[in-house]
């Protein structure tokens, strides 16, 4: 006879009275396949931990989001946020499906040249562009999106001195209603600032004002943010129209649409507040078609998002190391998986499941991360059931910022593999070793005996 | 090892302790174990069936059941002796 899976056996107290911050009725079903394929085998396959992406989840979400804006507008484009997820086999996926490329440095500039995007359908925002890589841009047709006056005296400087016309925009702050209120990036719209950027750049033969552009903020829970800002740009074309008999191309919105995922200290789960597509196409669109601009010179809707179509594409796979009690009485595992590579559980309460069936019982339980610093907690508190050491586990929606922003720190990162929409399976980042990671050292030679 | 004997478990796992009043949920190997340990089975009797029963070897068992009772302890369960 076969023998019985073997669960750790558990015992919790009850305590009367008011639930629990967790509530009651708290299921964890297991995640035992990611696009029909089993995470133990993969794991097995690749080693643990494990980021797995589905190209099918990343395909639909893209064609989800242009759907929801072409129903309502005309013109639009979406530009991929390299920010977000710079891998390069991530970003073909979104230039195969149309999107451009918004690039916010000149590494991730190379990037999506290498990328085969082309410099006019590069996007280049961010405070800190070179020289070089302004007159690069320029040369290339690519839309350089000014951030501050610096800049802008010196792509002026740059197309002066190399007789050259930059193609560009402005990116401008205001204020939608909304806390916090960004003000570092570009110039701001209610004191003038932005109106003084554009008459110097009207002002400029060889400058050539593309578009505007903003970006709000970033996991915007409100489409209203969003109607507003879409209005004060469409205010801002129609007047630019009015004095200069000049039509911008486009508005561009940025990114900052919310994914699914629950923000820290959040009161409900991020899949009950999450807007939808439609939300925020509704707001925009909205706002662009009700404004002054006149219907036959509508600029393209150009959208940078990022983690709102990436985020639920994406997972991390991993094994647990080690069951232990805390003084307090709470249960604590420690797992494969740490803060340097879930950069993002600084933010989020992500959604953590067991890839096998358990018996339903749950423990409240802290996951700490393999890393010898205080820091390394991936969750302080869910319900989560009786893993033992060697058990798998998913967190699911990692997509968005992790592998943009993690740490080579303590140890190496692990094997990244796309699923394709044929079920197989790629590698698309091999696995760190330690010579990717000395290669770029030298020790002097006093020190080399 | 002594159990408590006058604790009560229900079938479905719900331990309730007369002398504290406090109550617990049980998971299905922690209904078997809790059970078997108050009919008077030793602890290596215990190991013989769990073993027998579940795919699970010495030492993973030996582990499991060690942070079990130290649950129960904690809990005023069972007391050393």
């Amino acid at each position: 006879m076969e023998k019985k899976i073997f669960e750790r056996p558990t015992i919790t107290r009850l305590t009367p009275g008011m639930p629990s911050k967790h509530g009651v009725g708290t299921a964890v079903a297991p995640v035992q396949f990611i696009d029909g394929l089993k995470v133990d085998d993969l794991l097995e396959k690749y080693g643990s931990p494990l980021y797995i992406f589905s190209e099918s989840v990343i395909r639909k979400n893209i064609q989800d989001l242009k759907q929801a804006f072409t129903v309502r507008y005309p013109k639009v484009q979406v530009a991929w946020s390299y920010k977000t997820n710079y891998l390069d086999a991530i970003c073909r996926i979104f230039h195969q499906e149309g999107s451009w490329a918004e690039v916010v440095s000149g590494f991730e500039y190379e990037k999506a040249r290498l990328n085969g995007v082309q410099g006019e359908h590069i996007i280049f925002n961010g405070p800190g562009k070179t020289e070089a890589e302004l007159l690069k841009a320029a040369q290339e047709g690519a839309y350089i999106h000014i951030d501050h006056f610096d800049e802008l005296f010196l792509l002026a400087r740059v197309c002066q001195k190399n007789d050259v016309t930059a193609r560009v925009a402005i990116r401008v702050n205001m204020d939608v209603g909304i806390y916090p209120k960004w003000d570092r990036f570009g110039f701001n719209y209610e004191n003038g600032e932005a109106w003084d950027a554009i008459n110097r750049i009207m002002a400029n033969p060889q400058l050539k004002l593309m578009g505007l552009h903003t970006h709000i903020g970033t996991y915007i829970m409100t489409a209203d943010a969003y109607r507003i800002a879409a209005s004060k740009l469409s205010e801002l074309a129609a007047s630019i129209a009015q004095k200069f008999n000049h039509f911008i191309a486009y508005i561009d919105m940025g990114g900052g649409f919310a994914s699914r995922n629950t923000l820290r200290g959040a009161y409900l789960s991020g899949e009950d507040t999450a807007l939808s597509f439609d939300d925020y196409a509704d707001a925009i669109t909205s706002a662009v078609i009700n404004s002054q601009i006149k219907p036959d010179k509508l600029p393209t809707i150009i959208l940078e998002t990022g983690r709102a179509i990436i985020d639920d594409a994406g997972n991390i796979a991993g094994t647990v190391i080690a069951n232990k009690r805390l003084t307090d009485g709470r249960r604590a595992l420690i797992v494969d998986v740490g803060v340097n590579l879930l950069f993002t559980s600084f933010w989020y309460d992500h959604k953590i499941n067991p890839t096998q069936p358990h018996s339903g019982l749950l423990e409240e339980t802290v996951i700490y991360g393999p890393l010898c610093m205080n820091i390394d907690v991936i969750r302080p508190s869910l319900m989560f059931p009786p893993l033992k050491v060697g058990e798998h586990f998913v967190i699911s929606r990692t997509g968005a910022y992790n592998n943009t922003q993690w740490m080579q720190f303590i140890t190496t990162r692990p094997n990244i593999i796309l699923i394709d929409t044929d079920r197989q399976t790629h590698v698309i980042r091999k696995a760190e070793t330690i010579d990717n990671i000395v290669s770029n050292e030298s020790v002097p030679d006093h020190l080399s005996k | 090892m002594k159990i408590n004997q006058s604790i009560a478990i229900s079938e479905n796992g719900f331990v309730f302790n007369p002398i504290t009043g406090d109550s617990f949920t049980l998971n299905n190997t922690g209904i078997q174990i809790l059970t078997m340990l108050k009919s008077g089975k030793t602890i290596d009797d215990i190991k013989e069936v769990i073993a027998e029963e579940y795919d699970v070897d010495d030492l993973v068992l030996e582990r499991y059941l060690q942070d079990f009772f130290s649950d129960l302890k904690l809990n005023s369960l069972i007391t050393e002796g």
